[in-house]
């Protein structure tokens, strides 16, 4: 998921009786799956809880064009590159809707962004790794743009009106990307030489881990995920969104003809669930601190962007004043 | 086929790489620009314009093939061609600079890629007049996008005027190629199949100088010495270095499926 640990600020969820008159009714709104909307009064921890989880989502959109750019100039074909463009132009206007989104919430778009480059808000931990071959073009889409989906799916149906309705729009835009993104590995296991095929398994071995990783932490080791479920914020444990993904997956990963650098994968006839193996947490934790393959690359790019284009949207600001004095006189 | 409809369809083919190859090479500067945009506005802007003028390049390079029918595709013919077989103008394959950079570069060649295109919407080959119909939508849009922006940054603050100011001149040389018609073209004008250049090009002059004067930026001497050569495949250093990144996994793997 592109919003993996979010800090809800609760320690101990309330219970009915300890709720002020206003908690309750707001929680019996979120008990009846009625929407929350910017106006209603809500919980000051459940705004701030959205802020850190919206913008964090929407801070993924945005350094998650890094990777991807990253070969738009070196793709393949015309029609591969075409892709491309469209994909990382989608996600930049992901990032806006979120951003919009958040915004609803009473904070600026403009803060939000200066707390990414500060390293005070988080991204995705998968954007973290770097892109090495064609082939991750099309693992990216697939892999990790499956386990957004897992989770965005599941976010249509979460309490806060916007964040729900951003979901929506972008789920139909992303489930498109995810079958490019198959595509491109079905076309260079099936038609491609040697070494594409191995192109595409080297981006799977590579990817699977953090893909999964993309969930968040264990439900044992997630003390937020309580009140965010209780809000309704989140509507299914990280656990049970990243066996979805697995189950779902691993069948298309057999229709490749490809391999997870998992030995412990197995199908599980009792559960009817695949089993799998550890995760490498500590790899994670490492990553979300920020000492990943390419945090600060990333860090450090998007800032430079927003850095070097201050002259240009001050420019912009100062032509929209003077044109605004030259209307109004 | 004979030596003169033989002569015809090289030079129809030529003309064709002409006006595919700017558009791919613009749209693969423009590439450049992902994640590093002002602001996420403009990168979405920036991807759109890029994504369109890759598209129309697609359609130029497969009539390009099926007019010389020798084997290629839109594909071999965009990464398997060296810098010398190019026929991209100079403007488009320039560095992006900065933002007042990049966007002189579109502007210049916006304008005058919208009035050919318009003239191409009239040629007497058919396939030429339909693919310049769709293209001519897209270049509108793009046309209005980059005057407004040369207007905001010539009449922003200081600084942005500067820079406008700046990137205009510098890129000024390149725009004289766009206008100049060697044998092929006049050919294919007199045919009614290509555009012709001499007639677009006041039109052009007086684009350019009713928004650089809103934009409040010095024209340019007209009477400039330009340079060319990009038509007929003799490039800037910059070129080489476009293709090798471009046409990296192509030439790595050749013949491959992707």
């Amino acid at each position: 998921m592109y919003a993996q640990m979010v800090d809800t600020g609760v320690k101990k969820i309330k219970t009915l009786e300890e709720m002020t008159q206003e908690e309750q009714a707001f929680q019996k709104k979120i008990d009846d799956e009625i929407k929350i909307e910017p106006k209603d009064w809500m919980p000051e921890k459940y705004r701030q809880t959205l802020i850190r989880q919206i913008s964090q989502h929407a801070h993924s959109e945005v350094v998650g064009m890094l990777p991807e750019g990253n070969w738009v100039t070196r793709a393949p074909t015309l029609k591969r590159k075409l892709q491309l463009m469209a994909k990382i132009q989608d996600e930049a206007g992901h990032g806006l809707y979120l951003y919009s989104a958040c915004e609803t919430l009473g904070v600026s778009r403009d803060d939000l962004v200066e707390d990414l480059h500060s390293g005070k808000a988080k991204y995705s931990s998968i954007f973290n790794y770097p892109t090495l071959n064609w082939a991750d073009m099309g693992a990216v889409g697939w892999l990790v743009d499956g386990a957004a989906i897992v989770n965005q799916v599941v976010l249509q149906r979460t309490s806060y009106g916007p964040y729900s309705r951003s979901m929506i729009r972008i789920c139909k835009e992303e489930s498109f990307h995810q079958r490019q993104g198959y595509e491109i590995l079905l076309t260079m296991m099936r038609e491609g030489n040697d070494a594409q095929k191995q192109m595409v398994q080297d981006a799977i071995d590579r990817l699977w881990w953090p893909s999964l990783m993309m969930f968040g932490p264990r439900d044992d080791d997630s003390p937020n995920s309580q009140q965010s479920l209780a809000w309704k914020i989140k509507r299914q444990s990280n656990d049970e969104l990243r066996q979805r993904f697995i189950d779902q997956t691993i069948p298309q990963l057999e229709v490749l003809g490809c391999t997870v650098p998992d030995p412990d994968l197995k199908w599980n006839e009792e559960t009817g669930h695949y089993d799998f193996g550890e995760i490498q947490w500590q790899e994670f934790y490492q990553v979300l601190k920020g000492n990943g393959p390419c945090n600060r690359d990333r860090i450090r790019t998007r800032k430079k962007a927003i850095d070097d284009g201050a002259w240009v949207r001050e420019a912009a600001l100062a032509h929209a004043e003077k044109h605004r004095d030259s209307n109004a006189a | 086929m004979d030596t003169q409809s033989n002569s015809q369809s090289e030079a129809l083919y030529d003309y064709l790489l002409r006006l595919g190859d700017s558009p791919l090479i613009l749209g693969q500067r423009l590439c450049e620009w992902c994640g590093h945009a002002p602001a996420l506005e403009e990168e979405i802007a920036i991807m759109n314009i890029g994504l369109d003028l890759i598209g129309q390049c697609r359609n130029w390079l497969e009539l390009a093939a099926k007019t010389a029918d020798n084997g290629q595709d839109a594909d071999k013919l965009a990464f398997t061609r060296d810098a010398h077989q190019y026929r991209n103008l100079l403007i488009v394959e320039q560095p992006n600079g900065n933002f007042a950079d990049t966007m002189a570069r579109q502007y210049f060649y916006d304008a005058w890629h919208l009035f050919t295109l318009e003239a191409l919407c009239n040629s007497n080959n058919r396939d030429i007049a339909e693919i310049a119909a769709k293209a001519v939508k897209e270049v509108r849009y793009h046309l209005r996008r980059s005057r407004e922006w040369i207007i905001r940054l010539g009449d922003g603050t200081e600084l942005s005027q500067q820079r406008m100011q700046q990137a205009i001149d510098d890129i000024w040389m390149y725009t004289g190629e766009m206008f100049e018609m060697d044998d092929i073209e006049k050919t294919l004008v007199q045919e009614g199949c290509a555009a012709d250049q001499q007639q677009i090009k006041q039109r052009w002059l007086d684009e350019v100088a009713e928004t650089l004067a809103t934009a409040t930026i010095n024209h340019p001497d007209p009477d400039a010495y330009m340079q060319q050569g990009g038509k007929q495949g003799v490039h800037t250093e910059g070129l080489g270095f476009i293709l090798a990144e471009m046409q990296f996994l192509q030439r790595a793997y050749p013949n491959a499926t992707w």
